[in-house]
């Protein structure tokens, strides 16, 4: 019995009896939970998914009617959670890198506001914000009848915001084409000016090209009438304004909520981030006589950018996971959807199961790709 | 939403480790135990919802009480146990609860595929629509384009989606989860109007600020029968159930109230004595006590007594018997004979 002794195969033995006892423990739950549940007649699987579903989803950010399948309404679900979870994230960030280096400035009322913003959003749950927003929206704008008309075809009420919607009647194909073709032009354009000022030492003005050629073909074709846009007007109906788009309360109260509660903790992480940059640096920079702005656009943030990454990846986990909360406030996301479905159907713990496996999914995706870029900012010890 | 969730984890858990709670039957467990666990709603005025002393008070609860009344001749051996939407099947499937009287519609797939049953229909509802009166509409049909407020509950956002569907109308419609941001959306004017069951509009209009600015269309657009459900496979418990719901409606019919009971005792009518338990052994027959609809009635009177109590013309919610009235008054409520 000496291998017993042996340190390495120990390791391994505890382990191994770790993972059967787990897996042990779930095999018995599951199976026992599905003998019951085919002991009592309880109807289990995934046959409900290919059922039509029956319902209308009025925010849905990919085409849904009622007999769509109950999968594709799920779907319609997970698309609205990435939706507004995506754009949270991206308001958020830009906003909490504003208030962030806030904190930071030498002006004390404007490091003291930004210090209550962020302790505001930090130390109150994010549920009570939710029902704050969603409740001044409805109780303080006016009813759909009395929509306020802020610019033609521009109306805002406590059904939302309507603005006229951009209908691509012809020429459709050849704009995107102008539009990607423009973008990568700029991007070649760029590169170009960059690597020619960095071995000349001359600044040239790369950037304006550059935004000229973005811009440029799409405005050329539009202006020789290469593309025709019918801009659909909102008219008032009997209830309500029809055609137009469509930005709805519990949607903006829902994104208002998760972008405000990324940027308190996008500030903290970036405040933190340049703290830990070496106060050398500021010296060496100074002592080249690159104003304070400079410095921190050009020496600073990039530095700090490495120690932001890995506490930014949480920060997004937590807005995606989150964004559940959009069933206290009438949202159709993934929870609100399957809530729905698990009420026609009655299959709780399959629908569980489904958007729990969606989340986890989605999460590590996440994860995955900050860990990627992380990889590509890092420092690269040569 | 958390709630939710580690309700459904323990009625998982609930069913992996203990199924024999389906082994023994329902009456000895709850014989065993001392007093009925009955799921109902968390509050819903009229149907289950604490009065201001903190008693349950209420429809659903009244049909608890008689099924405790008819077990242990006392209709306070009863816990109530709040129940959402989305739980309330896990809940009776797994133990939790004995019987389930929460405002839930008898239908087909539940029927067969839950592993539940459902008693006598207690309550004869159906879907409608409110709106506030100032909207000068009269009828659902002229709703086409408007938003409407909903719980994401049983079968609401489809049968609306149906309705919407056979006449050929768009409209908007936006779910809640809660019933209190349900009922402020509506209030405030972000959706013209919020559809529901019939006798569910009654109670969210009872609260409204001022209640006679709000209608209720004249169209039903489903069939809500509601209805007490128990376990599958447990015929016993099941007759007990039904039969104590149909005790109250005999007793209607009969004219057996909760006052006139004791004197009613001395009746010459054969059925009375047989409900009463003068007579005859049913009581028995059923594993409980021959004083069972004596009992019942004792303690929460009849039918009658039980609507006009909670949700009759002389409440908040203010409804009137129509369906719900007996079936020689040109309703549906109707006792097959107690003997």
């Amino acid at each position: 019995m000496a291998f017993l002794h042996d340190m390495r195969f120990r390791a391994y033995l505890y382990q191994i009896v770790a993972i059967g006892f787990v897996a042990l423990v779930g095999w018995t739950l599951f199976s026992t939970a599905s003998a019951n549940l085919a002991k009592q007649n309880i109807a289990t699987g995934f046959d409900f998914l290919t059922r039509p579903a029956g319902f209308v989803i009025t925010e849905a950010a990919i085409a849904f009617e009622p007999t769509d399948t109950v999968g594709r309404a799920i779907l319609v679900g997970i698309a609205n959670t990435v939706k507004v979870s995506l754009l949270a994230a991206i308001f958020g960030t830009v906003l909490g890198l504003a208030v962030g280096i806030a904190r930071m400035s030498h002006n004390p009322l404007l490091a003291r506001l930004a210090l209550v913003y962020v302790e505001l959003l930090r130390n109150v749950p994010l549920l009570l914000y939710l029902f704050l927003w969603y409740s001044l929206i409805i109780l303080t704008l006016p009813p759909v009848k009395q929509a306020l008309n802020l610019l033609p075809g521009v109306y805002l009420s406590n059904s939302g915001l309507v603005v006229p919607a951009a209908l691509v009647e012809s020429g459709g194909l050849a704009l995107l084409a102008c539009l990607v073709g423009g973008a990568v032009a700029a991007l070649v354009i760029r590169n170009v000016a960059t690597k020619k000022r960095v071995t000349t030492g001359q600044s040239n003005h790369g950037g304006l090209i550059a935004l000229a050629a973005l811009v440029g073909p799409a405005l050329l074709l539009w202006l020789a009438g290469g593309v025709a846009i019918d801009w659909d007007f909102p008219t008032a109906g009997k209830f309500r304004l029809t055609g137009g788009l469509h930005v709805r309360p519990e949607f903006v109260a829902l994104l208002f909520g998760l972008a405000l509660s990324v940027s308190a903790n996008v500030a903290e992480i970036v405040r933190a981030g340049i703290q830990a940059v070496n106060k050398g640096q500021w010296e060496a920079a100074a002592a080249l006589g690159l104003p304070r702005g400079k410095t921190m656009r050009l020496v600073v943030l990039p530095q700090a950018l490495r120690i932001i990454i890995p506490p930014l990846t949480n920060t997004y986990l937590t807005v995606f996971k989150n964004s559940s909360l959009a069933i206290a406030i009438g949202y159709p996301d993934l929870v609100t959807v399957s809530n729905i479905v698990m009420n026609q159907t009655g299959q709780a713990m399959e629908t569980i199961a489904i958007f729990m496996g969606v989340y986890l999914a989605l999460s590590i995706a996440i994860s995955l790709l900050m860990n990627w870029y992380n990889a590509h900012v890092a420092l690269k010890e040569r | 939403m958390k709630q939710a969730l580690l309700s459904i984890c323990a009625a998982a858990l609930g069913l992996a480790i203990a199924g024999q709670a389906s082994a023994a039957g329902t009456l000895e467990t709850v014989k065993a135990r001392g007093k009925l666990i009955c799921g109902v709603s968390l509050t819903v005025p009229g149907f289950a919802a604490p009065d201001d002393k903190g008693r349950m008070q209420g429809f659903d609860v009244d049909i608890c009480r008689s099924i405790a009344a008819a077990v242990f001749g006392d209709g306070e051996k009863v816990d109530f146990v709040p129940t959402n939407i989305n739980t309330r099947f896990q809940a009776l499937q797994s133990g939790e609860i004995d019987v389930l009287s929460r405002q839930t519609t008898h239908t087909f797939s539940r029927d067969a595929s839950l592993g539940l049953d459902f008693g006598p229909t207690v309550f004869y509802d159906g879907q409608g629509l409110m709106v506030p009166k100032s909207l000068g509409v009269t009828s659902a049909k002229e709703l086409t384009e408007a938003a409407i407020c909903t719980l994401p509950g049983t079968t609401t956002a489809q049968n609306i989606s149906d309705f919407f569907a056979a006449i050929n109308g768009k409209f908007e419609l936006v779910v809640f989860e809660s019933p209190d941001e349900n009922r402020a959306a509506f209030y405030s004017g972000r959706c013209e109007a919020i559809t529901s069951d019939r006798s569910d509009l009654a109670s969210i209009r009872s609260v409204a600020n001022n209640p006679d600015d709000y209608i209720v269309l004249p169209e039903t657009i489903s069939k809500e029968p509601l209805a007490p459900a128990f376990r599958q496979n447990d015929s016993n418990w099941g007759d007990i159930v039904s039969w104590s719901v149909w005790l109250l409606m005999a007793a209607e019919e009969k004219g057996i109230t909760q006052a006139n009971v004791d004197e009613k005792l001395k009746s010459e009518d054969p059925d009375v004595q047989r409900m009463l338990g003068v007579t005859e052994e049913l009581g028995k027959m059923l594993g409980l006590d021959n004083k069972w609809g004596y009992n019942i009635i004792k303690s929460v009177g009849n039918y009658g007594e039980v609507f006009d109590r909670n949700v009759g013309e002389g409440t908040k919610l203010g409804l009137t018997r129509g369906p719900n009235a007996l079936w020689n008054k040109g309703g549906l409520i109707f006792s097959p004979p107690i003997r």
